[in-house]
């Protein structure tokens, strides 16, 4: 792998969201999202041969609005939510959706990222249903249950926090239960991670400065590490290995590894990256370039960048 | 007698020579004169016609003359020998005339001395009777006293006897009398005296009962003494005396020795306990007070009784232990007291018992050589000395926090009064400086008594060598500057994230303080430790370049802090602008929006604290006029044409994605780099990233028309006021022409304004 040479996929349009497709166990597949006001958008998978060191594209449109989060289902490697704007001639609406890739994509014609000629008619993806969350604001990130079956999605929409049940196709989503984020000022959640232990019963926000734990079930904040980085928390995640252990990044250039049972100092600080927003075990779009750093081993404090494993998108 | 005499007479006037001639050699003869004679005989008797010789033949001689001589010269021989015959003649005469005289008178003297004889010899008869008489009367005297002077003789010898045996039959009462008074050393002398002639006669019933009630005495008088050893009451002089008298009284010496010991023992541990009771926090003295009684009661009393059993027993065995198993529980005690020494004001008087303490100790030295206790001694001397370096360490220490907090208070103060933010800075640098340099002064002052000469443990080698090099300019002098180094670097560390409660100013001051250190405070205190302690590097101490190094890092860290930390306020005030807006709705811009003028403010005031500390630095030539230039929307398209794609497209490209990639390749700006110790760079540090949070947020927004053209007006604005603070104004168009882009970039409508009205409105701004 160290002697591989990066593999580097370019897309035409700036890109913010990009995605790892859980459910698809025999490739290494990723999902990006791209951002343009003028354009339709699309949705690019890429999937990365490790073997040979090359990567495939096919691309799908999303003619809904600018992409800015997506998340693949766990369950089924078909379904994918996005968050998207939705310009209208006076106002800017984030919503979020769930949807379906048309089942042609794949068998219909792998292309290679040098044939030009399938990109200009790419086919569409299909509506599943609305995350209809028009009363409680603009929606910044939509998570899946994680390893569950595709049945639970959180959205974060402004100061909400809402759980949604879908149903057996995905075709209906209903609000099962919800958490509010209250306080003074205008608070927003920023982002988000489901935590995949425990039962998947806790979730993790960010607001501000602030990262909070909340207890699913009941849907209460259970910890809150006030000011955790010195400016804006940009994302964090969790240990998949360690149930406590959490990562956290922001704007002061850090990334801060925590143990949840302990809140009042980090366990270790990361201060290497002189550079805006690292993102934790995710994607992140600063100067249209796009890392994707993937925490192996949060305990050693080690950033491994996975990048020339997964493809460095730019 | 008198016929003799005649007799003698008549032979003189003989007429024959020969005869003569002999009686004048028997005179000879009788004089001892033969031998010169006789040669002169030998040689005259050898000539017959020598007239004068013995063997003169006067025929032969008478012949010679016939023959030889004529008749003339037999005249003149005859006349000669007539005129010398005569002469002889009368010579002759004239001799026996004396002679006859002298007989006379000799024999007038024998007849007187006839008479005289006769008389004395009456007289010798008379005396021997006297004598017998006296012989006879002296031998009847000393027949009669010989009986008495034998009895007298008898009776002197018996008188001595009775004297001897009354001091025996008084022994007792006397002994009693001995023992009532309490003079045991009498008591103890006449025994003695008497105990071998008891010993002697004790088969003699009478002598016996004496040596009985002497005993019972004196075995009473060594039950007192023992007693009097045990009570303990006594001094060690007493003491001592108690045991030479038990010693002579063949008490043990084994036994008595530990007793006395024990005994001794007893005693100094009561000089301890109350030794340990000073120690109570009641009964405070000072150290001196408490070294001082430890050294006259303790220390004392110690060397007394190693001096008074070295001459009671003639030996040290076990003096060795008992003097160490002591002084360790002494030395316990003193070391408490001293750690309880913590008050770091007056370091004399620490000195000063430590070195009273340390030269009573030498006492002991002297009694006992080879005794571990001075060294021992020394050892808590030295831990004492060490321990005091900590002490001046963390004083200093505590010293400078409490100094930064003075600045910390100093720095709020101004504000609160109005003045403008971190006025008085220089001052409050050089302030801040001169008391910590006075501190590290008077701290080394205090450390210096410990090598003062009239110090007895100056000369130590500890003192000499270890003391000064590792002890103080190691861990104290250069562990205070690490602390100084480390503790700033602290505030870069934890303060920040934790509601950053450093001050920006403080920050900044320190990293001009760690500066100076670096440039020359650092070297002026090590120089002055040197010299002051005339440190010998025995062993490897730290350099001043790494301490030099390690201030530098530590300055430039904070100031690297301080841009972060201004650059993050102002980059928050721009983010909250940013994302509270509705920038889709606004309306057509007519004024420059109030935070931008507030960024420059903080921008002018940052500028305005940094120029206080620091000098101006470099900056690159302005253009002629840099506030007039003019910034297009779509500025970084003009790029575009200069790069080549190397793939193909999949979709219609987008001018603005090709920009980006070129500038991801053309020129990168290092948002947080480290910034240089003048004010431009730092000035320039800070822009950076408020300009650097600016894009990035405005990136994240989508934009209508007047939003666009409201990010011009700021943008124009902003460069108007900025160019001048940093080193590169390039790099402020850079970033600015960038802000705009990419807000024309996210833009619904990208309409720009108008260039001139955009000038129009920022200069009524």
């Amino acid at each position: 792998m160290e002697d591989d040479a990066p593999v580097i996929y370019g897309l035409e349009f700036q890109a913010r969201a990009l995605t790892s497709q859980t459910a698809e166990s025999d490739a290494i597949r990723f999902l990006v999202g791209t951002q343009s006001l003028k354009f339709d958008n699309q949705i690019h998978i890429i999937d990365f041969d490790d073997e040979n060191n090359i990567i495939s594209k096919s691309v799908l449109q999303h003619e809904a609005g600018e992409i800015w989060h997506i998340s693949a289902s766990p369950a089924d490697k078909a379904v994918l939510t996005t968050c998207y704007n939705i310009t209208s001639e006076s106002r800017v609406v984030t919503s979020s959706a769930v949807w379906r890739m048309p089942p042609e994509w794949e068998s219909g014609s792998h292309e290679s990222p040098d044939d030009p000629h399938n990109s200009h008619n790419p086919q569409s993806l299909d509506l599943l249903c609305h995350l209809d969350n028009s009363a409680h604001g603009n929606a910044s990130c939509v998570l899946w249950e994680p390893m569950g079956d595709g049945k639970r999605v959180i959205s974060l929409a402004d100061n909400h926090a809402l759980l949604w049940d879908l149903t057996e196709s995905s075709t209906q989503a209903t609000i099962s239960s919800s958490a509010t984020l209250e306080g003074k000022g205008q608070l927003k959640f920023t982002s988000g991670k489901w935590s995949p232990h425990h039962n998947c019963t806790q979730l993790a926000t960010a607001n501000d400065t602030a990262i909070r734990g909340w207890d699913l079930r009941t849907m209460k904040q259970i910890y809150c590490i006030e000011n955790a980085h010195g400016q804006l928390v940009r994302d964090l995640d969790f240990n998949p290995n360690k149930q406590y252990y959490l990562a956290s990044c922001g704007d002061d250039c850090k990334v801060k590894f925590w143990d949840v049972r302990n809140i009042s100092e980090p366990v270790k600080t990361l201060e290497e990256h002189s550079h805006w927003w690292v993102s934790v075990a995710h994607l992140r779009d600063t100067h249209t370039h796009t890392y994707t750093h993937t925490v192996t081993s949060k305990i050693n404090g080690n950033l491994d960048n996975d990048n020339q494993k997964h493809g460095c998108l730019r | 007698m008198d016929g003799d005499v005649s007799n003698a007479d008549t032979t003189p006037p003989d007429s024959d020579p020969a005869r003569k001639r002999r009686v004048h050699g028997m005179l000879k003869l009788y004089y001892g004169l033969n031998e010169e004679g006789k040669t002169v005989d030998q040689a005259e008797s050898l000539d017959p016609c020598d007239i004068n010789g013995p063997h003169f033949d006067p025929e032969v001689y008478l012949n010679k003359l016939r023959r030889e001589c004529s008749l003339g010269e037999l005249m003149d021989q005859e006349s000669c020998m007539v005129k010398q015959i005569r002469s002889l003649d009368s010579d002759m005469q004239t001799l026996v005339y004396e002679n006859y005289n002298k007989f006379i008178s000799a024999t007038d003297t024998i007849r007187k001395m006839k008479n005289d004889f006769k008389k004395m010899e009456d007289e010798m008869d008379c005396l021997t009777t006297n004598m017998a008489a006296i012989t006879v009367f002296s031998a009847r005297i000393s027949g009669t006293l010989q009986d008495q002077h034998a009895q007298i003789t008898k009776l002197s010898g018996v008188h001595t006897l009775l004297r001897k045996l009354q001091f025996l039959f008084e022994l007792p009462a006397r002994l009693n009398k001995c023992l009532e008074l309490q003079a045991y050393a009498q008591a103890v002398t006449s025994h003695r005296r008497a105990r071998c002639v008891l010993q002697q006669y004790s088969h003699m019933p009478s002598f016996r009962g004496i040596q009985d009630d002497c005993h019972a005495i004196m075995d009473k008088l060594a039950q007192e003494l023992r007693q009097k050893f045990r009570d303990g009451g006594s001094s060690a002089k007493d003491l001592s005396e108690c045991v030479e008298l038990l010693l002579q009284l063949d008490e043990p010496a084994e036994e008595l020795c530990d007793k006395f010991l024990t005994h001794a023992r007893s005693r100094l541990e009561a000089d301890l306990l109350g030794l340990e009771a000073e120690l109570r926090p009641v009964s405070r003295t000072d150290i001196l007070e408490f070294i001082d009684r430890g050294c006259n009661e303790f220390v004392s009393s110690l060397c007394l009784v190693i001096a008074s059993y070295q001459e009671l027993f003639m030996a040290v065995g076990k003096l060795h232990a008992f003097v160490d198993s002591l002084a360790a529980r002494y030395f316990s005690l003193v070391e408490r007291r001293i750690q309880e020494e913590k008050s770091v004001g007056d370091n004399s008087l620490l000195v000063r018992a430590l070195d009273r303490f340390h030269r009573r100790l030498q006492a002991v030295a002297k009694l006992l050589p080879g005794s571990a206790v001075p060294s021992q001694g020394t050892e808590i001397v030295v831990r004492a000395a060490r321990e005091r370096v900590k002490q001046y360490l963390a004083a200093l220490q505590s010293f400078y926090l409490d100094s930064l907090t003075d600045v910390r208070q100093a720095l709020a103060a101004p504000r609160l009064g109005g003045s403008s933010a971190g006025g008085g800075l220089p001052e409050l640098l050089s302030s801040l400086s001169a008391s910590i340099l006075n501190q590290i002064k008077t701290v080394l002052a205090s450390v210096h008594l410990f090598t003062a000469k009239d110090i007895t443990f100056s000369n130590k080698p500890y003192f000499k060598g270890e003391f000064c090099s590792q002890g103080v300019r190691e861990s104290l002098v250069v562990n205070f500057i690490k602390f100084v180094c480390q503790s700033s670097r602290q505030f870069c560390e934890s303060a920040v994230d934790r509601g950053g409660s450093t001050p920006p100013a403080l920050l900044l001051l320190l990293s001009r303080l760690c500066l100076d250190y670096e440039t020359s405070t650092i070297s002026y205190i090590l120089t002055l430790t040197d010299e002051q302690f005339l440190v010998q590097h025995h062993s490897p101490v730290t350099a001043v370049t790494a301490l030099c190094g390690e201030a530098r890092e530590a300055a430039q860290k904070l100031l690297n802090h301080y841009v972060k930390v201004q650059g993050l306020i102002i980059s928050q005030m721009l983010r909250k602008s940013v994302e509270t807006r509705d920038w889709v709705n606004t309306i057509e811009p007519r004024n420059v929006r109030a935070v931008m003028k507030r960024v420059v403010e903080d921008t002018t005031s940052i500028d305005v604290q940094v120029g206080l500390l620091y000098e101006e630095g470099v900056r690159k030539a302005h253009s002629s006029d840099s506030s007039k230039r003019t910034f297009s929307v779509y500025s970084s398209s003009r790029q575009q044409s200069r790069y080549t794609p190397s793939y193909t497209p999949s979709a219609p490209m987008d001018t603005n994605l090709m920009s980006n990639i070129h500038k991801l390749f053309s020129e990168r700006i290092d948002i947080f780099s480290p910034v240089e110790f003048n004010k431009v760079s730092v000035l320039t540090g800070i822009i950076k990233i408020s300009l650097k949070t600016f894009l990035e947020c405005v990136r994240l927004r989508t934009f209508g028309r007047y939003g666009l053209q409201q990010i011009q007006v700021d943008c124009h604005y902003l460069q108007m006021y900025l160019w001048r603070f940093v080193s590169d104004e390039n790099l402020v168009h850079f970033l600015l022409d960038e802000i705009v882009g990419s807000t024309a970039h996210r833009c619904l409508d990208p309409a720009p304004m108008e260039q001139s009205v955009i000038e129009v409105i920022c200069e009524r701004g």
